[in-house]
């Protein structure tokens, strides 16, 4: 089953490479995986989506909390949670495909961000089901790039994830 | 208030934090260092002739004492030779702190002479490491290191000084910091007092239960507790490899160890148990063979300081994360309230074990008659005879480590230093210097074989600098004798480069160092032999015996043909 695991980090040279390196070392795998600062300068939060049976997910998360960087961590998918995650994507926006880009773009609530007589950026937002659809659906017209963050999450209601 | 420069603070910092002894070999990046070391004299620095042998010569002080072990590199080359050593303290979670030096930090990244990212190439085999950015967080820094490595699961900590860090011209304020706190780090030392009232319950149901106990009974001093417990329940208990002297092995209810080469009472007890009682211990692969068939019919009880070790390969039934002593005091006082089971409750268990006992009544080997060749066990007996079961043990890798495992009966903790998890050849050696040179009024033999012995002879050397009386027992079988076994069992007798030809004459080479070096090659030289190198505690000897090539190390839990 696929996990979330959000993770409160020091904010310390070294310490992104010994929780990546955990993940090699120990034969788990990464699907996703996003970092940035906190609104606490000496934090960063990292989210991780790795996939697993439970005996994997509870050595990955007992592994990950015996790191001295890490500072406390969560399984959102243990409760309700919100997830998201941001795609640019660059699609051929020719002829009769550049009003299909926009269209369907519109269907699923994306922003063009950039134009060019020939490209469309798009911006689009979501859990990673709703990113992987549009993919499909611009995939017919002519994907020419894509990026994508990776996912983030929080806890719904008044759980939190901080010191 | 006082100024020192970043080298200054490491010396003092030592003193400080009551280091005797430090390991090391110089090299530019920790030139500072190494001034700043002949500027005092509370520290004594042991040169070693190969930074692995420093490594292993901490970790051996660490086993006996209990204590960090503490080592000095300089950068490049001189680090890496110590990550072999590092990996081996790791995987016994053993506590080290190792000073590394390291190019000057303007020049990292540039490849610059004598430059390795030794965090990175380090970092899957510590428990944590540091890189100085600052020559003011010198004193901090250090003491985060002593404190990780020595607390919780202990394990190696490597710091990473950049030459500049070390300069002597800069000078800043230097204070013994008494205490440090991390905050994402609070190792847990008092077990869940549900969990222990749930272990307890089943302990006084169990019908057939079995303590299997390891390395954390050693390194968390939780032998005398161990003992009392066991003797008051009256089970049967095994331990690991690491877990050797955590249980007097004459007492009536050890088993002795388990796993591959364990005695076949422990392992038919664990097979058939009904509640197994691990404490400090790992189920490793070398224990456990199949986990899918291991120990079918018993709940599992683990008792273990770090909860990673716990459901790892086996999955417990009562996890219990805590220190071993803490644990294992719960569990006694408990008990003291609790009616006590009957005597008879286990008669029938321990009726069964007496039976496995029986079936394997006798020598698991056939002494060597007159005229025949040596056999490495009864050299080992012969040892544990002359040194009346008191002596230091270190080990090296392969069939003599096993046999020193089964033969010399180990009563005490602290006193068999081998390299378990990683199995490091060369270890054994530099351990002992490692030990002798703390207990300098003990015995302190190293039983090793002439291929692990030919990893790490130029320490004789550092032996000869510091007359580190060491007894080696080099038991000569001219093969690389674990690897020629696996080759007998499974590979039909091809002996792949496990032969060792050439191997020079060791009385000649022990005498070119001035030691005394004695050959032996029947039993009957065997026992005047032992005497004269016991006769003076202070002086190095070495004792070349030729033992019989051909013997293998039995019992194995391996059916042969499997490729383990």
């Amino acid at each position: 089953m696929r996990h979330i695991i959000s993770i409160l980090l020091e904010n310390e040279p070294g310490a992104l490479s010994r929780v990546v390196g955990l993940f090699s070392q120990r034969n788990f795998n990464i699907e996703t995986l996003n970092v940035a600062p906190t609104e606490d300068p000496s934090l960063s939060r990292l989210t991780v989506t790795t996939v697993g049976d439970d005996r994997v997910i509870e050595q990955i998360t007992k592994h990950l909390n015996k790191l001295i960087d890490v500072v406390k961590l969560v399984d959102l998918t243990e409760g309700n949670h919100i997830e998201r995650e941001l795609m640019l994507v660059k699609v051929k926006a020719l002829g009769a495909s550049r009003d299909e880009v926009k269209r369907t773009a519109d269907i699923f609530r994306a922003q063009v961000v950039d134009v060019t007589p020939s490209v469309y950026t798009v911006q689009i937002t979501g859990d990673a089901g709703k990113l992987d659809a549009f993919v499909q659906a611009m995939a017919p017209i002519g994907i020419l790039e894509v990026a994508r963050t990776g996912v983030s999450g929080i806890a719904r209601g008044d759980k939190l994830l901080s010191l | 208030m006082e100024l020192l420069s970043g080298a200054d603070m490491i010396a003092r910092f030592l003193k400080d934090e009551g280091v005797e002894h430090i390991y090391g070999y110089p090299g530019g990046a920790a030139l500072h260092i190494y001034d700043a070391l002949f500027r005092q004299d509370s520290v004594k620095h042991i040169l070693v002739r190969h930074e692995q042998a420093a490594t292993h010569a901490a970790d051996g002080y660490a086993r006996a004492t209990g204590k960090p072990g503490v080592v000095l590199v300089t950068s490049g080359p001189g680090a890496t030779n110590a990550v072999t050593g590092i990996a081996t303290a790791y995987m016994d979670s053993i506590p080290m702190v190792v000073l590394c030096g390291q190019v000057m930090s303007h020049l990292i990244g540039e490849d610059a002479f004598q430059e390795t990212d030794i965090v990175g190439v380090t970092r899957p085999v510590v428990k944590h490491s540091f890189s100085i950015k600052h020559p003011s967080e010198i004193p901090e820094v250090l003491k985060k290191a002593f404190y990780l490595a020595a607390t919780g699961r202990p394990g190696p900590v490597l710091v990473d000084i950049p030459k500049d860090m070390t300069s002597p011209t800069e000078r800043y304020e230097y204070v013994y910091p008494k205490k440090v706190k991390i905050r994402s780090y609070n190792p847990v030392t008092r077990g869940h007092t549900g969990q222990i009232k749930k272990a307890v319950d089943m302990m006084l149901k169990a019908r057939r239960p079995v303590f299997y106990t390891g390395g954390g009974i050693i390194t968390g001093r939780a032998s005398e507790a161990l003992t009392d417990l066991v003797q008051r329940l009256g089970f049967p208990i095994t331990t690991t490899l690491m877990g050797i002297g955590g249980f007097p092995q004459g007492d009536r209810c050890s088993l002795g160890w388990l796993g591959m080469h364990g005695s076949y009472e422990a392992n038919m007890a664990m097979h058939h148990a009904d509640l197994i009682i691990a404490i400090g211990a790992r189920f490793d692969d070398r224990v456990t063979n199949n986990t899918s068939k291991f120990c079918p019919t018993a709940k599992i009880v683990h008792v273990d300081i770090d909860p990673s070790s716990i459901s790892k390969t086996v999955r417990a039934d009562v996890p219990i994360v805590g220190a071993a002593g803490s644990v294992i005091d719960e569990m006694i006082s408990l008990l003291q309230d609790r009616e006590p089971a009957s005597p008879d409750a286990l008669a029938e268990w321990w009726k069964t074990i007496d039976g496995w006992r029986a079936e394997r009544e006798g020598k698991l080997y056939e002494p060597s008659k007159p005229g025949e060749a040596l056999k490495p066990q009864e050299v080992i007996e012969a040892v544990y005879r002359a040194t009346r079961g008191e002596a230091f043990v270190t080990t090296d890798v392969g069939q003599h480590q096993m046999f020193a495992a089964q033969y010399y009966k180990f009563a005490k903790p602290n006193r068999f230093i081998t390299s378990g998890g990683l199995g490091t050849m060369g270890f054994g050696f530099p351990a002992a210097m490692g030990v002798k040179l703390n207990f300098p009024q003990d015995d302190v033999v190293c039983f090793t074989g002439e291929g692990s012995f030919q990893m790490m002879m130029q320490e004789l050397s550092t032996c000869k600098q510091f007359d580190v009386g060491v007894k080696i027992v080099n038991l000569n079988n001219q093969s690389l004798g674990m690897v020629r076994q696996w080759q007998d069992l499974n590979y039909k007798s091809r002996h792949a480069h496990s032969y060792m030809e050439s191997l020079p004459d060791f009385a000649k080479l022990i005498e070119a160092y001035g030691f005394t070096a004695i050959k032996v090659t029947t039993f009957d030289e065997l026992e005047p032999a032992l005497e004269r190198a016991f006769a003076d505690t202070h002086e190095l000897v070495f004792l070349d015996i030729y033992v019989d090539p051909f013997e293998h190390v039995y019992p194995m839990q391996v059916p042969p043909g499997l490729h383990a």
